[in-house]
This record gives C-alpha cells, structure tokens and sequence, in this order.
C-alpha cells in the first residue's frame, strides 16, 4: 500500500461541494485511482448534494435523502479520503502542506491542490441579527446550505410562525419564499432593486413576474432597504429604510451570494472579486494550485450558475490528469432556466438591444403572466429573455448557445406557428412521457441511451427504434436527445443522407446516378455505396428515386421493392394484405359495387371498411389470393401501399351541392388519372373541394384545391391531419382546372425531386418555405418550371397499373407464395 | 440430442436474386434466402416480435429486416441488431443439382 502512495500523485481538493466533486469524479473517471491519491475536505458534515435542490427541499418536493450526489460511501469505494466537518485554514505553498482546524489532521500534504471553496451567503449589514454571543438571532437563517434549509423547515413547521420575510427578491429569494408559502407561513419578499430578478432579467420582465408572484400571494416591496431585523429573544418583524415595520416570525436572508477567497487571499494568491485563473484553472501564483467552481474568477467573469462550473471541472480534470493538456476553459454563454416560484423564467444573453443595429422583439400579455423578449445581432440570437411560458424555451437556447440560423419569419421563435415544427421545452418532460407512440419509447430511455454513450441522433434513434414507426416524433427525439447529451452531440454525418447506406445527400447523390447512369438498385449500390455493399435499409428509397429519375429505362430490380410494392398491397399484421383498388375521386358505380362485394364474399375478407380516402378496404385477404382478387375485381391498384401518390378525395361540387361555386368532383378525378401512382418521397394525400366550406379537408392534405366564386381555385400544399396537423400553405390561386393540374403536377414533381426520403410535405413546404416555392413554381424564378412539367409527363406517360401487370404472370418465382406456410390465415376477428 | 437430418426443399430458382421464400419443413417454418452473391442462408420464419414473416423481408450481405417493424436479424447467425431475441438459424446448402438443402434436428 505504502509504496503505491508513493508513487500516486496526491490530489488535494479543498471543498466538497458540487465543483470540488464533480472535478473529483471527472479526474477518476480519465485516471482511476491508481494514478492519484485524493483527499477532500469539506467542512460541512455530509458527502456531497446538490445545492440547487435545496429549494426544492424546503417546499417539500424532494425528501431530504433524495438531494445526495455522493453519500459518504461514495468516496470509500472511490478510495477518495474524505474529511468532513473539517475546515481549511491555510495554505502553505512552500511545504505543499494544507493547514486545517481538525486537530487528528492538522496537516495535508499535496502534489496538486484544487480550491474549490465555493460560496456563501451575502449577509446585508441589518441592526439586531446578531445575539451578543454572536449567534443569529432565533428565526434568522441565510439560505445556503442543508443545514440551513433543515433549520429553516423546523422553524417554519414550529407553531408560533405564521409570517415569514425574505429579503432578496433574486432567484433564491423567490423560490425560498414559495417553499415557506408551501409550509403555510404569509410571505412577503422585500428587495433593494427595482425589479424582481434584477441581475437576470430586465424592467418589463420583471414587472410581469411580479404580477405572477403577486397573484401567489407573495407581497412584494420593492426599493426597500432593510435596515434592522427587530426583536431580541426571536425575530419579530423587520423595519425598513424608509421607517416602514413588517411584523415576521422569521427572516431567510437570500440577497445574493459571495466567493469564499478568505483562505485563498490569506495564502497568498492573487484574488479581485474571486480568485483569479487562468484557462487552464491554474491560480497565477502557482502552478500546482488550481481553482474551480463559484470562487474562481476567470477573464473577468465570476460565475454562480452550475453549468458554467461543469464545464471548468471538466477542463481541470484534463489538464490535471494530463488526458488533455491543451484543454482551456474560455468562459461560458449563460443561459438560465428555471422555475421561480412556480413561474418558468429563462434568460440568456442580452436584456436589451445595445446598438441601432440590433433588432428587438417583444412580446407582453402582462394578464396571462406571459413576456417574450429577443435580440438579434447579424442574424444570430444574443439575448432572450421569457418569462411564464416555456414552449419556445429549448429553441431559443439551443439558438443562443450554438449561433444556429433563424428563421426568416422572426414570429416563429416566439410563437408555435402549427406547421409540424413545434417546440417543447424538453427538461420539463417527466421521464415515462412515452415520446414515440408507435415503438412505445419513453423520455427516460432516450436519456438513458445517451447516458449509455450514444452521441448522435441516429444511434439513438437505432438503439432505441424511437422515431421509426410513423417518424411523427422525431423533431421531439431530437430535442430530447440534444438536451440530454448537453451540448456534447457529435453531429451525425449521416443525418444528411438520403440513405442511410449511401454517404450522399440527394442532390450530390442524384448527380452521381446521372453522371454515372446508374439506372438499377444494385448497379448504385456498387458504384456509390462504401466497399460496393448493399444496404436493405436504404433499397426501398433507392428503387423510389431510381423510377422516379429514369422512368421507362428503369432497370426494376424486385428485391429493392418493399414487400407491398412487391404484392401491390398493404401488409398487415397478421402477413396478410389489405386491398384497395381505386376509385377516382371517391366516385363509385353499382357494377364496381357488385364486383367488391363478390370479391369480398368470394376470398373471405375478414373486414370491408370504408377509408378516410373515400375508397374501400378489403382486408384479411391471403397473399396467395392476390392475383386472382385483382383479376376479379377488374379495377386499377389504388396505391394504397405505397410512398407515392395516394388519393384525391373530393365533394359532390356545384353539380348536386347548393353551396358549390365549382366542379371539383369532376378536378378531383382529372388529377388522379393524371398523377396516379407516382412514387414519391412519401405518401401524397390529395383533396379537392367545390367551395370553401371545404367538405373535401382540401386544408390539411399534401395538397387541397378549393373551388372559390368567380369559377376560380386556390392550390394548398403541405398541409397534413395525421400525426401532425397543419394547415396547408396557398400557393397560388389559379383560373381554372387545367392550371391547377399543372400546378399540382409542378409541386408533386419538385417535392420528387427535392424533399427527403420520408419527409413529408408538411415538413418540406416549411423548410423550402412558401415564397420560394411560389417564385420557382408560380414565378418560375429559376427557369424550371418547364422541365418539371415535361419530368412529370414523362413519368404519367410511363405509368402501368401494376395489378392487371402482375395479375396475369407473376413478375418472379413465388411472388404470391405465403411466406407463413404452417399458419392458417387471416388471424384478424372476424366482426 | 438428435441427429441432425438434411431435408431438400427442391430447386433454388424458387427464390428470386436477393429475397427469401418460406418452407414448411418437419413442422417448423423455415425463411431460406439467396444473397445477391448467390449464397443462401435459412433463419426460422417468424419474427420473434410480433410474428412478421421474415421471408417478405428485405436483405442485404448481412441482415434481413421484418416488413412489419422493420427489426434485423443477422443471416448469418439469427441475432437481432435490433435489441429482439434471436431467430434460430439453419444450415442451408446448394448441392451440385441446383437443389436447397437445410439441415434441422
């Protein structure tokens, strides 16, 4: 043993509170203990807890074992040696030796030595806080330690206190005054500054803020200097400056907090307003002497926020342990989150605009409690401030700390436009809030994979199958899983894909198909892929894309077919088949009628049901059928399978309808005949409707054509009624039907050739944005409006029905074959 | 334990270039697939998730994925890289007639 100490560095950490500790935990996990000897000392009593959870202590909301980071057999099984209840009194520099007040260890020896003393509370100088002997009178308590808050929550629990006054009306100030409110005690918050929450927040904020806390019954007096605490034996009341008494049972001081430097100045080291670092947190009298945490003055800034103290940790475990002796701390963008008395409160950066230059939105709905505040610098977020609503919070702090773009349309970072983008403020989310509905995945196992050591989106979303099923949730995972990875994801190279077995994006990997004329899944694969292998995740995509770029020379490869694009039909979950076949516009005959029906009786569907497309749905029907189904039937595949054009639902239009100014029955059928079948990105739902009453839904589908007076039609596109619900943006309003079919056959084709695998027109209308697409597709601004007409011809001209072309030849060896020969089908009930 | 015993499933032209066709054999439902680089692999039919047919499956080199929710199991040994239990895996041959032979027991 002696001789291992002798070769281990002794690491010496004087404070165990949440700096001094997570350096000790970040040094064990880059070195183990072989490499250091580490010995903390604390003067409080405990293993370590997390201070920001004591306000959550005095209201009741944590239990007090609850708030431990490290209980004290932390540090046994860590070999960490930790003095407790001791206090440091000097540090002699010269011997490496650290002085202390507990007579068993009056010495420590040290290699390396890390202050980390921390803060305290700023006590205001008051008349009668004292008793003689130079205890706080009974009922006067600061608020900063457990201790502090243990005493506060007897005192308040005791009979005889029914008024408590907190003086501060800053952070601590307000959540201690909630928590006493939460024991029954009338509150009131007297504060020096001129508006709540001075040091984070402006004016106007604050006067928001106050009306919330006002309305919790919290008084509030403002401006108001407290000059003298009154009564001898216990508190009684306050007197203010200006000679006002407020009588009180007891009084938690929280105005603020300072740096412990005593032992710092008294040793020696440099200290201004804390103790002064370099960046690699080395004081600048020493070079084996470190500081970290809320003592430690570093380029001027002084720091009482726990972020910015992980991330110093994180740089002095580095460069303590040598993992890297580069690593520089070059101070922390601070932004703050947080609940104060309940009222959710985030600032960050700027309060207001500083130059002429810089732009300043604001928002106030003093009644409901709600200020929004942004500056903007050269089109980058440079201070937020929002207080009592959160649904924008996440956003902006992702904006305020990584610099990322903003949106064209400055409202949209105030306000949750619906258009599928929305914005949650993800922290706030209880852990078994199940985020994707479809694979069942909560919050919590997000978190956990990150904490497991995923580092991108994807691997999360691998690991997890979060964001795989109907992919509604994604925008959500991702928040998630930024937020729970801090600032530490490494960007997922392959997030820009289109996919994933090919390193490409779409453009470049169209480019590639067409320089190299790549006209068969396979061929891509060998020309494109890494080592030439194939990828069964990215085949479906791949044969999409290839048809839709080649047409007629597309080489049709039946393995890189989903299986419904195999069969023509939709899988179930029993491997058998639902059937659709297609009928434009919604519009039926009897003889069609008659045809379903026998079919139905004739194979046994289990189920006939109407879908929301205005088609009917054969279900439960065996794969080995399906030939013979479509033969009987004698009608077209309605496509009800496929990541193509789906639909076009219609009303009865002007024909029949006393409302109707418009043929849209009649529209509904031309565009379907057009565009039927064409394989897109995603699913096309289609709509049109004879007036804007709108019977047709034409406002939420991919795309919705409106019928209005003048013999006039307005073209909609991206709106959904799905997973998500947007209302679909106007693109044009065009004169009559024939625009509108080449307007509609404009969008399909740019969306064909532009929008991500899967994404769908909801999401891709918003991230092209509206006024681009109507300069390329209404102005043809960029010249292309031809060529996309004549691509999207050709692929109406190659158009087959794939049911009557399979129907009579199957298109390879046991196409219809069941791929469950021992199970008797259909499995699903029978109504 | 017993012998195992080598059942001939007929022809391999029965599976397309790059899918899977299943099999009935001695009770159990088998999914044998021909890679694109002509070998076959056999993996039990059935998704161990919700039942999916591996055979209507999509492959590559290494996996295949159940068309129901899109869990992969490897060809090679059955293991899911999905997080499901396995599937059991079978050895599968071409003998020198062109035939499927798999071999249970």
């Amino acid at each position: 043993m002696s001789e291992i100490s002798a070769t281990r560095r002794r690491l010496v950490v004087i404070g165990n509170g949440m700096a001094g500790a997570r350096t000790v935990e970040e040094v064990l996990e880059r070195s183990g203990p072989e490499r250091f000897e580490v010995t903390m000392i604390g003067s409080e009593p405990y293993g370590n807890y997390n201070r920001i959870l004591l306000s959550h202590l005095l209201a009741g909301e944590e239990a007090d074992g609850d708030i431990y980071l490290n209980p004290t057999e932390w540090y046994e099984s860590h070999g960490v040696r930790l003095l407790s209840g001791v206090t440091a009194t000097r540090i002699d520099r010269y011997a490496k030796l650290v002085n202390t007040d507990d007579p068993t260890t009056p010495t420590v020896r040290y290699d390396q030595l890390v202050i980390a003393t921390g803060s305290t509370s700023f006590l205001p100088t008051m008349e009668g806080m004292y008793t003689d002997d130079g205890a706080f009178v009974a009922g006067v308590f600061p608020f900063r330690t457990l201790d502090d808050t243990r005493g506060m929550i007897a005192y308040a629990r005791h009979d005889h206190s029914t008024r408590a006054v907190v003086i501060g009306g800053g952070l601590l100030g307000l959540e201690a005054a909630r928590g006493l409110q939460s024991h029954g005690l009338s509150v009131d918050v007297v504060h020096a500054g001129t508006h709540l929450m001075s040091a984070q927040i402006g004016p106007d904020a604050g006067a928001v803020l106050q009306r919330s806390v006002d309305r919790l019954g919290i008084g509030v007096h403002l401006r108001a200097r407290t000059t003298a605490l009154l009564g001898s034996e216990r508190i009684t009341g306050i007197r203010l400056q200006d000679g006002t008494e407020l009588p009180c049972d007891m009084v938690v001081i929280a105005a603020g907090i300072r740096p412990n430097v005593e032992l710092a100045s008294r040793s020696g080291f440099t200290v201004e307003r804390a103790i002064v670092v370099d960046d690699a947190m080395r004081t600048l009298d020493d070079d084996d002497v470190y500081a970290v945490g809320e003592c430690v003055q570093h380029r001027g800034e002084v720091y009482g926020l726990v972020a910015p103290v992980w991330e110093q940790a994180v740089v002095l475990a580095d460069v303590l342990t040598g993992a890297d002796p580069t690593a520089a701390y070059h101070g922390s963008r601070t932004s703050t989150k947080l609940k104060v008395a309940g009222v959710p409160v985030a600032a960050m950066g700027l309060q207001a605009p500083e130059r002429d230059t810089d732009e300043h939105l604001v928002f106030a709905e003093p009644r409901r409690g709600i200020y929004r505040s942004l500056v903007i610098r050269d089109d980058k977020l440079v201070g937020a401030t929002v207080v009592g609503d959160e649904s924008k919070v996440a956003f902006l702090t992702q904006a305020y700390d990584r610099g990322m773009p903003l949106p064209e349309e400055r409202l949209r970072m105030m306000f949750d436009l619906a258009d599928g983008g929305g914005d949650v403020a993800v922290e706030d989310l209880p852990d078994d809030l199940q985020v994707c509905n479809c694979n069942g995945v909560d919050k919590g196992a997000l978190v956990h994979a990150v904490q497991d050591g995923c580092t991108t989106v994807q691997s999360v979303m691998d690991r997890t199958r979060a964001g795989k099923g109907c992919g509604s949730c994604k925008v959500q995972v991702c928040a998630i899983v930024e937020w729970a990875a801090g600032g530490a994801l490494t960007v997922d190279p392959s997030a820009n894909w289109y996919v994933p077995g090919i390193p490409l994006d779409k453009p470049a990997l169209m480019a590639a198909i067409r320089a190299q004329h790549l006209t068969s899944v396979s061929a891509v694969f060998a020309a494109l892929a890494p080592a030439g292998a194939e990828d069964a995740r990215s085949k479906m995509a791949l044969a999409s894309l290839l048809k839709m770029m080649w047409d007629d020379e597309y080489v049709d490869e039946r393995d890189a077919r989903f299986i419904n694009d195999r069969v023509h039909a939709n899988i179930q979950r029993d491997g058998t088949f639902s059937v659709v076949p297609q009928m434009r516009g919604g519009v039926t005959t009897p003889d069609q009628l008659r045809r379903i029906a026998d079919v139905a009786e004739k194979f046994d569907a289990k189920l006939v049901k109407l879908t929301g497309g205005q088609r009917i749905d054969l279900l439960g029907i065996r794969k080995e059928d399906l030939p013979q189904v479509w033969a009987d039937l004698g009608m077209p595949s309605g496509y009800a399978y496929g990541k193509s054009f789906r639909t076009v639902k219609t009303c009865v239009g002007q024909d029949f309808c006393r409302f109707g100014v418009g043929d849209s029955t009649q529209l509904g059928i031309d565009i379907e005949t057009r565009y039927q079948g064409l394989e897109s990105p995603a699913k096309l739902k289609l709509a049109v409707s004879g007036c804007p009453r709108n019977c047709a839904e034409s406002y939420v589908k991919d795309i919705g054509v409106v019928a209005i007076e003048g013999g006039r039609w307005e073209v909609y596109v991206g709106g959904a009624a799905g997973a998500h619900i947007r209302k679909g943006d106007l693109l044009c309003t065009v004169d009559n039907p024939e625009t509108a079919v080449t307007i509609v056959g404009r969008f399909i084709q740019y969306y064909r050739e532009n929008a991500n695998w899967l994404e769908r027109t909801y999401s891709f209308v918003p991230r092209v944005g509206l006024e681009r697409l109507q300069a390329i597709l209404v102005d043809d601004s960029d010249g292309i409006a031809a060529d996309l007409d004549e691509a999207v011809a050709r692929s109406v001209a190659a158009y087959q029905d794939p049911w009557q072309q399979d129907a009579a030849a199957p298109a390879t060896s046991g196409q219809f074959r069941t791929s469950l020969p021992l199970e008797v089908l259909p499995k699903v009930p029978v109504r | 334990m017993t012998a195992a015993t080598t059942v001939n499933l007929g022809p391999v032209d029965q599976i397309p270039l790059a899918e899977g066709r299943a099999f009935a054999v001695d009770g159990r439902q088998i999914a044998v697939f021909r890679l694109r680089d002509g070998t076959v692999r056999a993996l039990d039919a059935v998704c161990p998730h919700r039942g999916g047919p591996l055979a209507d499956g999509q492959l590559d080199a290494e996996v295949v994925l159940c068309p129901l929710h899109m869990n992969a199991y490897r060809l090679a040994d059955g293991c899911s890289t999905t997080g499901q239990p396995p599937v059991a895996a079978y050895q599968v041959t071409v003998d020198d007639h062109g035939d499927l032979r798999v071999q249970i027991g």
